[in-house]
């Protein structure tokens, strides 16, 4: 078996130093340095990307959240405005009315304060035109002139019953 | 054994490529030199050259390279944990240089240095020597209570410490034989049945072929699984130095 001679012992030890070494140097100060870094790099830049998508997620939920705040402040503002509106028209409204009221009111008083007096004037009038009438009347028939007091007393008597 | 030279064995054998001499000792430049250079010259291009780029969204080159990094990365973290961070130059470099050697090895008319004992040997002795030192650092001469297993009553450690030395002992042993011997297993059976082919002519060498054929996977598996193995061990005997039991 070749692998049992001892000759060749030395040769290949020595070969197996030299190379083994070099090849060690090379690993740790090139090569592994190199693919390391890259791996890192790499690594760096994936979280980076991440964190940067995280931060750009954010960003937009912010945005959202103001929107909706927005959205509902002019919704709030509008309904104000609305029944701010509704409000002022309806105390318009009541103050018109009011106001209606009081002009129809006023303007009822007047007419019955008027038509009472028409009556009160007709009333007046009535007892003259009845007073003048019971006298002639009651000349005609009795054949002799009454006293305009004795109509005229005779009338109230008659028209104070009525009215009561 | 007479090794002929077309023997199942020849392809093991040693040749001088280039005759050296450092004093006394015989340092010539051979076939195994030769393709450990060779694994060093690719591992380095194939990392360096892969990772140039140093693509954002790296192509199919430079995945492979980190692919490899992060296997050994991972594995380390698995079994040591964060501290094994110190060690990763090395445990990377161990499963490389195995794992290239390996598959260097799964060429035709390639040779395959892991197949000899005496470099596996000097890597696991390396991995053995440096992990007990690494021991007696971290924990002093509390190393030593590695070998007393923990839950066992008084009575039984006269039994049970000499088998834990023992075991920690035949480490390197283990380590070392277990790659070497699938290896030169592997790479004898190749060429064993190869041989049939040539030996039962067109008709009859169907048979091995498609044999060969299938070994020639499992061979690549298995040139994948001892790496794999030879440093998640070495993994276990770093952690088991770090955090004893």
């Amino acid at each position: 078996m070749p692998q049992l001679d001892p000759s060749t012992f030395a040769p290949q030890l020595f070969w197996l130093l030299v190379t083994f070494v070099l090849l060690y140097l090379a690993m740790w100060k090139i090569a592994l340095p190199k693919i390391g870094s890259i791996l890192q790099d790499r690594q760096e830049r994936i979280d980076d990307d991440l964190e940067k998508a995280e931060k750009l997620k954010k960003d937009a939920e912010d945005v959202r959240e103001a929107y909706e705040k927005t959205v509902a402040e002019g919704r709030n503002k509008a309904q104000e405005t609305i029944r701010a509106a509704s409000e002022k028209m309806a105390a318009e409204a009541a103050a018109q009315h009011a106001a209606l009221t009081e002009k129809l009111n006023a303007q009822t008083s007047e007419a019955e304060a008027r038509i009472n007096a028409a009556k009160e004037q007709a009333m007046a009038n009535i007892r003259t035109v009845a007073t003048d009438v019971t006298q002639a009347a009651a000349g005609k028939l009795i054949g002799r002139d009454i006293s305009e007091a004795d109509a005229e007393k005779a009338v109230a008597s008659i028209l104070d019953e009525e009215r009561h | 054994m007479a090794a002929e030279s077309h023997g199942p064995l020849a392809q093991f054998e040693i040749k001088t490529l280039i005759p050296l001499k450092m004093g006394e000792v015989d340092v010539s430049f051979t076939n195994s030199a030769l393709f450990m250079s060779l694994t060093l010259v690719l591992v380095t291009l194939f990392l360096v050259l892969g990772m140039r780029q140093r693509a954002l969204v790296p192509g199919r080159w430079q995945s492979m390279a980190e692919i490899s990094y992060e296997f050994v990365a991972n594995l380390l973290r698995d079994t040591v944990g964060s501290e094994g961070r110190k060690y990763f130059p090395l445990v990377f470099t161990l499963f490389m240089f195995i794992l290239f050697g390996n598959m260097l090895g799964m060429i035709p008319y390639s040779f395959t240095f892991t197949s000899h004992i005496i470099v596996t040997f000097a890597m696991a002795l390396a991995v053995f020597i440096g992990v007990t030192v690494l021991g007696f650092i971290k924990h002093g001469f509390h190393f030593f209570s590695f070998f007393v297993p923990p839950g066992v009553s008084v009575v039984l450690w006269p039994l049970m410490i000499p088998i834990e030395i023992i075991s920690y002992l035949s480490r390197p042993i283990s380590l070392s034989v277990r790659l070497f011997a699938n290896l030169t297993a592997g790479h004898t059976m190749l060429k064993v049945f190869a041989g049939f082919v040539v030996s039962m002519g067109v008709i009859g060498g169907v048979l091995p072929f498609a044999f060969v054929v299938a070994l020639t996977g499992l061979e690549l598996l298995i040139a994948f699984l001892q790496a794999y193995v030879f440093t998640i061990l070495t993994c276990f005997y770093i952690n088991d130095a770090l955090h004893l039991h």
